[in-house]
């Protein structure tokens, strides 16, 4: 019956029942961490020992029940249909029977073995529920086992049943519809064996549901459809199924729970007074957001800082074991700052997960979405776009991870179209450079201001425009639970930044090194012989400049110039624009190299100031301010979106969407500035 | 036809009729949002275009488009 003694179990259940934290006790963390096919969601697989069994547990997405309607419903219901394992493993929430025993009664007809988990008992028990968990197995037909992930209540038996039962024969459910439906299916069965074919109930119920297509049965089916409609007044047949299936549910909470208080206003309810309040919700939220953005960005900084000099230093002193010059080029400005690149982004991202899942662990998450779904849904989006969103004032990289949130594949893919549009924190130097050389210091502060707005404005707008003409269709309906507020558990914290942070360490940092590796080549070959020019007494600067103009970046940008020409841009901020892929505050650096001040300048350098104001009109400065806001993503980022998103293709719409909208804005902004 | 979207808050009242079709309909009914289900408004968003119910001790939060389409007594 178990092939090795192995026994493989899929976890299935609704959103908020404690799945995860339920495998981790069952498993003691013994993870291993993919993606499903296909899809960027997550595959979690775990597995223990006992009495002799090896049980690897299949940590499937949480699903309210097996249709297509979000991404982890479809990799759900996908897995149970097509892929191997020996039992299903439903968790459900002790405190919401009827709710939870929908997705079971679906779980059931698919004809496997199954345990069932009545979790977060001891919440239920305190709040006066008691459930019959013998006459629930009775009338299911399989083992059920009560259990509390909380305080590890109930391992042993959990462990056990699954063993028992995956050792056992399997039964067919004897979950009953209502008389119309079960009059219906006899009549399929009997005519089933009267020609000889399978007659089981499990045949008729596919061929009943309109799973199965088969002429032979045409006009029994189509009478029986009939005799339903009269019955339901007109519904479809999945429409029918939906309503038996919630009546069963309802049937079955009825007949093993006990309510033994009267309810009164629970926690959740007083909670929700105040954090979800017309007047105050806002605020509240907007402060928590605040704090975590402060957190992430400004605590987040101090190991980035460490680890930028650490690399820097490591690199010097690697540096100077390597005698031949290109090699150390190769190996200090290509590979070990390519692995700093990458290690530079992890603080950001550990701490932003953190904040992320203890608002999603603790329920917060969905009322985020109820409070801002109003705002957001009138440009395509949805409330839970907001967190990517502000995310990206920081950085693109964590913003895009935190898209994830979005469970509508339209949703999530237009957010990240446009996170790029909230100008990073890699853009504020070019901002702080051209705009303290263009205006005064008492306009400083609100042009910058008005540049980070412009950005949002413009992302909005860009969302719209993509939810109008490119991810078109019917708007997604919003029927989201509200989850009832729980204590984080720390593990189940930890175990999510954990996860993500060795997702973005295997998948994006190898990437991104190579990326990195490419673009020092790129700006540093073809070498050119520069033994005359220094011969001649040609300043360092002057050198660094020649090297770089001549460079494969330098040459690429001095051919597309031309295309820049109606914006007002000169070869230097092209070729700026090309370097700024490795990284948008490059753009500062290369200027200076190339506006000949010296590659050691930053935004407040002086010289470069003054230079650049001799060498462009404001009108130019600003549309280049506004190109460099809009235009592509950094490399780093674009390897994070590519993987995030699974498709390539999807890089390349992001790449049209924003360099076209980027020229345009950029030669608006330039016709504007011409003409006062 | 009086529907989900004209209660007040706090006001308790019982599904009648639900107008939407297929998967909404479907996601509805999953949720417990049946006929004779007993149903309360609990909150609702700034710009009024969400509003939370409880059914069953479920919160659940949706748009007005989808409670309008929900029918009550």
């Amino acid at each position: 019956m178990i092939k090795n003694n192995i026994i493989r179990v899929a976890v299935v259940g609704q959103p908020n029942v404690g799945k995860s934290m339920l495998i981790n006790s069952l498993s003691n963390s013994n993870l291993k961490v993919g993606n499903f096919s296909g899809v960027t969601v997550e595959k979690i697989e775990a597995r223990t020992v006992f009495n002799g069994f090896e049980i690897v547990f299949i940590d499937l997405p949480g699903s309210y029940s097996l249709k297509d309607y979000t991404i982890d419903e479809k990799v759900t219901t996908q897995f149970l249909d097509s892929d191997e394992y020996d039992i299903i493993l439903n968790v459900i929430d002790s405190t919401q029977l009827e709710k939870n025993l929908y997705l079971t009664s679906q779980l059931l007809e698919l004809n496997k073995k199954m345990v069932l988990i009545l979790n977060i008992i001891d919440d239920s028990e305190a709040r006066g529920i008691f459930i019959d968990s013998i006459q629930l197995s009775k009338l299911l037909g399989i083992r059920v086992e009560k259990s509390s992930a909380k305080t590890g209540k109930g391992r042993d038996d959990i462990l056990n049943s699954l063993i028992l039962s995956a050792r056992e024969n399997f039964i067919e459910s004897k979950l009953q519809f209502s008389q119309p439906i079960e009059e219906e299916l006899e009549n399929i069965s009997k005519f089933l064996v009267s020609i000889n074919r399978d007659g089981s109930r499990r045949e008729s119920l596919k061929l009943l549901r309109g799973k199965k297509i088969d002429r032979e049965l045409a006009p029994i089916l189509v009478s029986a459809s009939k005799h339903l409609e009269v019955h339901y007044a007109d519904l479809s047949i999945d429409e029918i199924f939906s309503e038996e299936r919630i009546a069963i549910a309802n049937g079955i909470a009825r007949e093993v729970s006990k309510m033994t208080i009267t309810k009164n206003r629970n926690l959740t309810e007083q909670i929700d007074e105040i954090l979800i309040h017309q007047l105050y919700g806002l605020p509240i939220f907007l402060f928590l957001m605040w704090l975590l953005f402060q957190i992430t960005f400004e605590l987040g900084s101090i190991p980035m800082n460490l680890i930028d000099s650490v690399v820097a230093s490591f690199g010097e002193y690697i540096g100077n074991y390597i005698l031949n010059n290109e090699m150390r080029s190769l190996i200090v400005d290509g590979i070990i700052s390519g692995v700093g690149a990458v290690l530079l982004f992890l603080p950001n991202i550990l701490i932003l997960f953190f904040g992320i899942s203890l608002l999603e662990t603790t329920g917060y998450m969905s009322r985020v979405a109820f409070l801002l779904d109003g705002f957001f849904h009138r440009f395509g989006l949805h409330g839970k776009s907001f967190i990517p969103l502000v995310t990206g004032f920081g950085c693109s990289i964590p913003a895009y991870m935190s898209a994830r949130t979005l469970k509508s594949e339209r949703d999530r893919l237009i957010t990240m179209f446009i996170i790029g549009f909230m100008s990073c924190g890699a853009k504020l130097p070019v901002y702080v450079l051209f705009i303290s050389a263009f205006f005064s210091s008492d306009e400083a502060g609100n042009i910058l201001f008005g540049l980070y707005l412009i950005g949002a404005i413009l992302g909005l707008i860009g969302a719209k425009i993509l939810r109008k003409f490119i991810f078109k269709g019917e708007d997604e309906p919003f029927i989201m639970e509200l989850p009832t507020y729980r204590l984080p558990t720390w593990k189940l914290v930890w175990h999510t930044v954990y996860i993500q942070a060795l997702m973005y360490l295997k998948k994006a940092g190898t990437f991104i090194l190579v990326a990195s590796i490419l673009i020092w080549f790129a700006s540093n070959y073809p070498k050119i012989e520069t033994a005359n020019l220094i011969e001649n007494n040609i300043s360092k600067t002057e050198i660094k400049k020649f090297e770089l103009e001549n460079s494969y970046l330098g040459l690429a940008g001095k051919i597309v110039q031309p295309v820049f020409e109606p914006l007002g841009f000169d070869w230097q901020l092209t070729v700026s624009l090309f370097t700024g892929i490795a990284a948008k505050e490059v753009v500062v650096a290369t200027l200076g190299v190339l506006y000949s001040v010296g590659d050691e300048v930053d935004e407040t350098s002086e010289s470069l100031i003054k230079k650049l104001q001799e060498s462009i009109p404001l009108a130019t400065a600003m549309a280049f301010l506004i190109f460099v806001m809009i235009y592509m993503p950094c490399f780093a980022a674009s390897i994070v979106f590519v993987r995030e998103t699974g498709k390539k293709i999807y890089y390349l719409y992001l790449l049209v969407f924003t360099t076209i909208t980027a020229y345009i804005s950029a030669f608006i902004t330039y016709l504007i500035f011409t003409k006062i | 036809m009086k529907t989900l979207y004209e209660l007040k808050k706090n006001e308790k009242t019982k599904v009648k009729t639900l107008h939407s079709r297929g998967v909404i309909r479907e996601r509805l009914v999953s949720f417990g949002i049946v006929r004779d289900a007993e149903i309360e408004v609990k909150n609702c968003n700034f710009s009024k275009d969400n509003i939370e119910i409880s059914v069953n001790g479920t919160f659940i939060a949706l748009r007005s488009e989808e409670a309008k389409s929900i029918e009550v007594i």
